[in-house]
């Protein structure tokens, strides 16, 4: 079943009386098992939209049909209980998880040897790791991804980024992903939806035919494919949305 | 070490106090000593101190246990808190004293009214500690476990309880404090036995002797949950903040 919004109206009232409209008669599709990235400027409503899929907000306008399933989530921050070690996060989402396949999905991002350590002994860059592990252990229908790689250093995103787009192809499943990186976008989607305006509408579609593997080498070229945005995250500006 | 000594210059400089003041404003620690030891072999020092940590212990736990169940309650609903916030402030400002004498008129003399009296002090402190705990719970985790479909219980255990253990702990450290006090109080009006009791005995006889001899392993006993029993149970509560930032 695919994952289907249709007029959707999100509004934020603000402290001082003026409410905030982020989402007017909104309407979307996203076909299972289609990975499909979000783009779009800090403050453009990709995070909101995730947390309404996600179930975190009910107070909206419309009607959104999720696809039955697990959901896994990835937050801008890792969200991890810094009170349970790197193996219980991972066994608190996905309860009655073998030791065999806790170890598979810890190897699978780079995580060996690092279940008994405490989420306060990690950098970002494990931590959120383990955010994403989580996320995939529990083997979910529909990903949500909310800038994932927010705050890392260009190094650790780009290798980060290279583990996700494996973990992505090596699984089935619906997978959005919000970000205001378009390189992000490009490397990691089938689909790319920019979306602007205030309130939200989807401004541009862009279908992504090369396949994963392939497309690192021909990034400029895939680039060129959106010069309705800018390729650097500093001229998209912030890493929230 | 240090402690060791400062307890020997307490016990000094206590002599000395009792040597100038004379033996009936302030006995000596030998004589306080003797009176205790004839206190023990009379079974009366551990059937009165017996009693007291009794009621000291059903009090606190009392109030610890329904305190906290409203103090969470009125931090996660904030209508319910608006509704009995104004009751919390009166209860706060009521005097200790006030509660024991009502509890003892409305209930009778009995270790209902008594045990009531304790808890209905400490009552307010546990709900207000526990209220901020409540309030400062972090939405963001809250969040995860829902999106992660953790169950009802485990959203509790997992998420919620750690992140109000270091406030039921302090609560818990704070309210030792002031239940034992108020014990003696209910005690020396109320009850015919107890630490208090004997205290109120002592008081009308003049015998500072008998009336040392009962609150001075009182205040080691309190002093030794404190140390041994709270104190590590808040560095448990708190144990995985150590590990790193």
């Amino acid at each position: 079943m695919a994952l289907e919004i249709k007029g959707l109206t999100k509004i934020f009232p603000r402290v001082n009386g003026a409410a905030r409209e982020v989402f007017r008669n909104f309407s979307l599709n996203v076909a299972e098992g289609r990975v499909v990235a979000l783009l779009g400027p800090s403050g453009g409503g990709k995070s909101t939209l995730l947390r309404l899929i996600g179930g975190l907000d009910k107070g909206f306008g419309g009607t959104l049909a999720i696809p039955a399933g697990r959901i896994g989530m990835v937050f801008q921050e890792p969200r991890l209980l810094p009170w349970r070690s790197v193996g219980d996060n991972l066994r608190l989402a996905a309860p009655g998880l073998s030791e065999q396949a806790l170890g598979a999905c810890l190897a699978a991002f780079e995580l060996e040897g690092r279940a008994g350590d405490f989420p306060g002994q990690l950098s970002l860059g494990l931590a959120r790791r383990v955010a994403l592990a989580r996320a995939f252990v529990i083997e979910p229908d529909l990903l949500l991804l909310d800038e994932p790689f927010a705050s890392l250093d260009l190094g650790l995103h780009r290798r980060l980024r290279a583990l996700l787009a494996q973990r992505i192809a090596a699984r089935k499943m619906t997978v959005l992903i919000a970000t205001h990186d378009l390189d992000d976008a490009l490397l990691l989607a089938d689909e790319v939806i920019m979306l602007g305006g205030a309130p939200a509408q989807v401004q541009h579609r862009l279908m992504i035919d090369t396949p994963r593997p392939e497309r690192d080498e021909n990034l400029t070229r895939l680039r060129a494919l959106a010069p309705f945005y800018p390729s650097s995250p500093e001229e998209a500006g912030g890493n929230s949305g | 070490m240090i402690r060791l000594l400062s307890l020997g210059l307490f016990i000094l400089a206590w002599q000395i106090g009792a040597m100038a003041l004379g033996p009936h404003a302030l006995p000596t620690p030998a004589a306080v000593s003797a009176t205790f030891a004839g206190e023990w072999r009379s079974g009366d020092m551990q059937l009165n101190l017996g009693l007291t940590l009794m009621r000291v212990l059903a009090g606190f736990s009392l109030a610890m246990i329904a305190g906290s169940l409203l103090g969470v309650a009125m931090g996660r609903n904030s209508a319910l808190d608006r509704l009995l916030d104004p009751w919390l402030v009166i209860a706060l400002n009521t005097p200790a004293l006030v509660v024991i004498i009502l509890a003892y008129v409305w209930g009778g003399l009995n270790e209902i009214s008594a045990l009531a009296a304790i808890a209905l002090n400490k009552f307010p402190n546990a709900v207000v500690t526990l209220r901020e705990g409540a309030r400062a719970l972090d939405p963001a985790l809250d969040e995860m476990a829902k999106v992660f479909a953790f169950s009802r219980w485990r959203r509790w255990r997992d998420v919620r309880l750690p992140q109000l253990a270091p406030y039921f702990a302090a609560a818990a450290r704070g309210g030792l404090a002031l239940v034992w006090k108020i014990v003696l109080v209910v005690e020396l009006l109320g009850r015919p036995n107890g630490v208090g009791f004997k205290m109120g005995m002592a008081f009308q006889l003049f015998d500072l002797r008998l009336l040392l001899a009962y609150a001075l392993p009182f205040v080691a006993l309190m002093v030794a949950v404190e140390t041994f029993v709270l104190r590590p149970a808040e560095r448990s509560a708190n144990w995985w903040r150590r590990h790193g930032a």
